[in-house]
């Protein structure tokens, strides 16, 4: 207030408007933007583990977590998607130096880190369907697939986007564009490997606890 | 607390002066009940009506007449920079805020006192439930229990002390606390006699309680006040309040001519219906309504008692995966819907090892 | 029902023959009527060759102005629908009395109510509030489009696409009969077969997925694209509110379409969350629903509080009386609005330390409101006041609004609740602030902005006549319901016994006709203004004496919006320069950057109408075909560098010269 009176007391008319401007379009919110869709997609998380924790001791006379989780495999899982985030972050310093072989080399593994965690988790959950610890078993199950699954939902869709950025990428190069469609996807992948510490922690460690 | 009732006692007869005159004639329940607790309820709808209306009304009057004394024709003073004023800010938040302390207090304090779950304090105004005695120690009125059981869609009241239940009809001697306990049998329903005290839900595999009392004798309406499915708006039934003497009579009535109600007879009870006729039932097992609350009347389903400390325990461990049958409650069946295709992994009833045991004498309505 | 062979369920799932309609004589006038104008509709727009320019001008258009435009015609069209059913049922209430079982049997009857709720906040309410926003916040912050434009596309035909749904189980099929927010069990699958609950749950996943998309883009814009010099505490009111209820939106919404997702697991797998078997807790649903509801309900009212702001400081010809504390209000009631979804059910028995918590956060609510009442009371005070439309709006709002509070307190005190709950009285509370807030301010606003979005002003009489007919008719239809609440009625009965409840449902049908009247004034006015818009025309851009940035622009506004990006130097920008003499710039225009329309909105929403469709049929070949589809449409897409292009100088300056003729003659 006291800044904009001081700028009436100016002698004459100030401007009104921008004559070079051309301020570029949507670039710097693209960030913020997808920031927010994060902290969305972070708010359904936040309800599937609402949900794990209300309903996740209703075993309905059935298994509970220590009958069933393989600590040692969710272990190995953990390992792998950690590494991707890892791989992806080394992918993104050789995108900071232009080296897109590199890049594009890290993404392979990240890829590959991403499937094997992919490949560890749909095992697990044959594997407990065949028991017939199902989804449909018991409400702690249930909302033990749904949270489980609905990571996993997420690194799907990660691997596709990044298996299509990486052909992006091939076919462009490293322009703005795809720089910032990189950052984004970077984004997204750490944010999946936080939730998971979140699974591994509350849902493994603490069910195997009791 | 005598402050704050007389207080309460002035604001009620503020708010209620412009409702009269609006309203002169037709039967309001909610303003004119017969129980005490809806009695009470009403009072604090009336003292927050009124502590409201203290500033609703200067607000209102406001707008009319700024919007009369400032309109463009009337040349009124004119001062269009002013958009600013310290104490003007400072009165239009702290009245607000003062009346809403104000109401705040007397929710805290209401809600309180007027939990549907406490033991009633007082029968009525200036009569306490607690009776005096010469020792000193007080004798509090033992509460009339009667449990409540919303049924798609009646609405069946057991009488535990009087081992007899009715349909769709429910009486209670004046003046005595009644203790309401309530569940459901499918679907959320809510319990409401407006005449005697607020509602609460009734919900299956859950207990709600209501104390109440009943000060007039009469007849008034009750019915449930949560959308239940189709036949919901006929969900209707009677509560009576009578003297203690035709209440005996109506207890001794449903003994003598009530049928009897069993578990299998329950089943049958329970499938959807509409528009029941008032019906009386004898010789009912004293296990019944915890049965029911647990949602094993069928004696093939486990109770979620029991499924609650096996799950406090850690639940059943992998034994306990194949014994869905005994846990499955929800059937389309129940509502006279189209059976619902199998479960792909129901299995056996019994473990090999037969943990939980085999199922007794059962009515397996259910699918 | 026959049987079909297993042939027809690879196909068609369990869609049969038998679930059209065409037993019910109401539904298939309607399907008749429907369909005739539907004909009538495509009919003439072959006649007259438009499909090309409705698809390239608008349907695929990215301008945030169009899409505006194109989501108040959504909302307008939904309202028809959904008042449709409002009579359908004030007119079965009252006649349904002592053994009349009225015209429709309870199958019927319980999917109007739900319909009728689910359509009025999501179809309705929500696109006219997003619309207004969509328009007026890129203007007002002085933007030349939304943050992501494509998006905002995207996000609108999503928005279509669940009406579109929910106007499919019309006709083919049925739609929920479970109130409109769906509690369990009932609306689980052992107690809601059919295909009904599959219709609300998927029309609202789809709609949702447009209405998070479009918080983000809206808060991003305002974060981001404000005008230089336009500091959080200069951003126009309307703007702040509109900021509010993106964050709310981005922060609620998620919960929605998760605890949706969770009730469509339950019925579409057969896992336990909310049914009464195996562990699973209804109450769970309960408070997810309404964590989310409540804020929704802040989420229609807090943009409109912003129209009634900028209507007020217009019309009275001056400043916003405390500017400051109504932001302060406006970021109050954001938080506390997530503090308070226990009041929905108080009734469910939660202890009462719990109770009387969030009955006191609720009433806590009511002091920021009623500050932002006193700031317009007091920004009338020593002001000129113009009774234009809008203002007239904003005076019906004020009488009104502060009645809805204070039932609203009344039932914020939990043991008054106990027997106010689910009453006909709690249906008049809410009506009388969500028509007396939130509807009359989406008037204002229409009849605010509508010179702005085509060159000239709505006509007067009919406006008037919309307005008295609404206003009055809303008294009519609702005070009866108060009374009928403190009778002791409860909502969604579809009979009665008490023959002398009759005479209020009859004046309240009656109120209910005397709004319709208000419905069918206010398309006339809009009818004769376009007939008369010559005489109408407004050619300054700026036919109220606004205050903010949009009205600096010409009307309708340029594609580009503004020729050059604007600084603001104080509060009311526009109003700052009429003051200190500013000079629309003539010359020197550059080319300027702007988006490229995209057609891939309108087809991935389209593919997930189909996809929804086959979901709620268990057409299971051509959910997958679909969903295969959306990725691929979107990968396709992606691979789209080319979008956006420049609008050359000569252009910009070519309609700078036209606008400068028009402002000539005026």
């Amino acid at each position: 207030m006291a800044k904009a009176k001081a700028q009436a007391q100016v002698p004459g008319v100030p401007a009104f408007y921008v004559t070079e401007d051309e301020h570029a379009h949507s670039g710097g919110s693209t960030m913020l933007g997808f920031w927010l869709y994060l902290m969305s997609d972070c708010l359904v998380f936040a309800v599937l583990f609402a949900t794990y924790g209300v309903l996740g001791r209703n075993y309905a006379a059935g298994p509970s977590g220590a009958d069933l989780f393989d600590l040692k495999l969710v272990a190995v899982n953990t390992a792998m998607l950690l590494f991707s985030s890892i791989t992806y972050g080394f992918a993104m310093l050789a995108m900071d130096k232009g080296r897109q072989a590199v890049m594009q080399g890290w993404l392979v593994v990240t890829g590959l880190f991403g499937l094997a965690f992919l490949g560890i988790e749909l095992y697990e959950f044959a594997h407990l369907i065949h028991e017939g610890a199902t989804p449909m078993r018991s409400a702690f199950l249930s909302s033990f697939f749904t949270l489980v699954g609905t990571h996993g939902l997420h690194v799907t869709f990660g691997l596709i986007w990044l298996t299509v950025l990486m052909v992006q990428v091939s076919k462009r190069g490293l322009i703005e564009a795809n720089r910032r469609r990189l950052l984004c996807l970077s984004m997204f992948w750490h944010f999946l490997d936080v939730v998971w510490i979140g699974v591994f922690t509350f849902v493994y460690l603490m069910g195997v606890l009791k | 607390m005598r402050e704050v009732s007389s207080l309460l006692r002035i604001l009620r007869s503020l708010a209620v002066l412009p409702l009269f005159a609006l309203l002169g004639g037709c039967q309001m329940v909610l303003l004119g009940p017969s129980g005490d607790v809806a009695v009470q309820q009403r009072n604090l709808l009336l003292a927050s009506t009124g502590l409201m209306l203290l500033i609703i009304v200067p607000v209102m009057a406001l707008t009319i007449f700024f919007a009369w004394r400032y309109r463009a024709s009337a040349k009124a003073s004119y001062d269009p920079d002013w958009n600013h004023s310290l104490p003007l800010e400072v009165v239009i938040w702290s009245v607000p805020l003062l009346i809403i302390i104000v109401i705040g207090a007397m929710t805290w304090m209401g809600t309180h006192l007027l939990d549907p779950y406490r033991p009633l304090d007082r029968i009525s105004a200036g009569k306490p439930a607690v009776e005096a005695k010469a020792g000193g120690n007080g004798v509090r009125k033992e509460p009339l229990v009667i449990q409540v059981v919303a049924l798609d869609w009646k609405w069946l009241f057991l009488y535990p002390a009087q081992g007899i239940a009715s349909l769709n009809e429910v009486v209670a001697p004046v003046d005595q606390p009644i203790e309401f306990r309530i569940t459901s049998s499918s679907v959320m329903n809510s319990l409401f006699i407006p005449a005697l005290a607020g509602q609460i839900y009734a919900m299956p595999g859950m207990q709600t309680k209501l104390n109440a009392v009943i000060n007039h004798a009469g007849e008034f309406d009750g019915f449930s006040a949560n959308y239940s499915g189709a036949g919901f708006s006929d969900m209707r039934f009677r509560f009576r309040g009578v003297d203690d003497k035709a209440f005996g009579d109506w207890v001794q009535g449903a003994i003598r001519n009530g049928s009897t109600l069993g578990r299998e007879e329950y089943l049958v009870l329970e499938k959807p219906s509409e528009r029941e006729p008032v019906r009386y039932f004898r010789d009912i097992p004293s296990d019944l309504f915890s049965a029911v609350l647990n949602m094993c009347v069928d004696r093939a389903k486990m109770c979620t008692r029991d499924m609650m400390a096996l799950d406090a325990k850690g639940g059943g461990g992998k034994e306990g995966i194949h014994i869905v049958a005994q846990l499955e409650y929800d059937k389309s069946v129940r509502r006279g819907g189209q059976p619902m295709p199998p479960r792909p992994f129901v299995t056996a009833i019994c473990t090999p090892t037969d943990v939980y045991g085999t199922a007794g004498v059962s009515a397996r309505v259910a699918n | 029902m026959t049987s079909y062979p297993d042939w027809w369920k690879l196909i068609f799932g369990r869609f049969t023959l038998e679930a059209i309609p065409y037993h019910e004589p109401i539904l298939i006038a309607t399907f008749a009527a429907v369909a005739l104008g539907g004909l009538a509709l495509v009919a003439l727009v072959t006649r007259y060759k438009l499909w090309g320019y409705l698809w390239h001008e608008w349907f695929t258009s990215v301008d945030h102005k169009k899409i505006g435009i194109m989501y108040m015609i959504l909302g307008v069209i939904m309202l028809l629908r959904g008042f449709a059913d409002a009579l359908m049922m004030r007119g079965q209430q009252a006649i349904a009395f002592a053994g009349n079982e009225g015209y429709l049997p309870p199958h019927h009857y319980d999917q109007i109510f739900t319909a009728h709720g689910v359509i009025m906040i999501f179809f309705v309410a929500m696109p006219f509030v997003t619309g207004l926003m969509n328009y007026v916040v890129p203007l007002q912050i002085g933007a030349r489009d939304v943050a992501f434009p494509f998006l905002n596309n995207f996000s609108f035909w999503m928005t279509v696409s669940g009406a579109v749904l929910v106007m499919m189980s019309l006709f083919v099929g049925e739609f929920a009969k479970v109130g409109w927010l769906a509690y369990p069990p009932l609306s689980g699958a052992a107690y809601s077969p059919g295909v009904g609950m599959d219709y609300y749950l998927w029309a609202l996943q789809i709609a949702g997925v447009g209405t998070t998309l479009s918080g983000v883009n809206l808060i991003a814009t305002i974060v981001k694209m404000r005008a230089p010099g336009m500091e959080m505490m200069r951003m126009p009111v309307f703007t702040w509110t509109s900021l509010c209820t993106n964050v709310l939106i981005v922060a609620t919404f998620p919960i929605l379409a998760a605890t949706l997702a969770l009730l469509t697991l339950d019925r579409y797998v057969g896992t336990n969350f909310f049914t009464n078997d195996l562990g699973g807790n209804p109450m769970m649903y309960v408070n997810l629903i309404w964590i989310w509801g409540h804020p929704e309900v802040y989420i229609l009212i807090l943009p409109i509080f912003g129209v009634y702001s900028e209507v007020a400081s217009t019309f009275c010809g001056k400043r916003l009386f405390g500017y400051a504390s109504m932001v302060y209000a406006t970021v109050v009631i954001t938080i506390l609005s997530y503090l308070v979804w226990l009041h929905h059910f108080f009734t469910m028995g939660s202890g009462a330390s719990v109770n009387s918590f969030f009955g006191i956060t609720t009433m806590i609510i009511s002091i920021p409101t009623g500050a932002k009442i006193f700031n317009w009371l007091f920004t009338m005070y020593r002001g000129r006041i113009r009774f234009e439309l809008p203002m007239m709006w904003l005076l019906a709002f004020m009488l009104t609004f502060v009645i809805g509070g204070m039932t609203g307190v009344m039932l914020a005190v939990p043991p008054a609740d106990f027997v106010l709950h689910n009453s006909l009285f709690l249906i008049a509370h809410f009506h009388n602030v969500i028509i007396g807030g939130v509807v009359f301010g989406v008037f204002a606003g229409i009849a605010y902005w509508f010179p702005k979005a085509f060159g000239f002003k709505l006509d007067r009489f009919w406006g008037l006549l919309s307005f008295w007919f609404w206003v009055i008719g809303f008294y009519v239809a609702f005070m009866p319901l108060y009374v009928l609440g403190l009778m002791g009625v409860t909502r969604r009965l579809s009979r009665f016994e008490d023959p002398s409840l009759q005479i209020w449902f009859v004046i309240a049908a009656m109120g209910a006709v005397l709004i319709a009247l208000g419905i069918l004034c206010f398309i006339i006015q809009i009818g004769v203004s376009i007939i008369r818009r010559e005489q109408l025309r407004d050619t300054t851009g700026d036919p109220w004496d606004g205050r903010t940035l949009e009205w600096s622009t010409s009307s309708p506004p340029p594609a580009y919006n503004f020729a050059f990006t604007p600084i603001v130097h104080d509060l009311d920008a526009w109003a700052d320069m009429k003051k200190r003499g500013y000079r629309r710039p003539l010359g020197g225009f550059k080319p300027i950057h702007m988006p490229r329309n995209t057609g891939a909105g309108v087809i991935i929403a389209a593919l997930a109408t189909v996809g929804g469709f086959a979901l709620i049929w268990y057409i299971w070949w051509l959910a997958a075909l679909s969903f295969v589809a959306v990725i691929a449409t979107v990968i396709i897409h992606s691979f789209n560098y080319d979008r956006d292009f420049h609008i050359p100088a000569e252009a910009v300056l070519r309609e700078e010269d036209s606008r400068s003729q028009l402002l000539g003659r005026a």
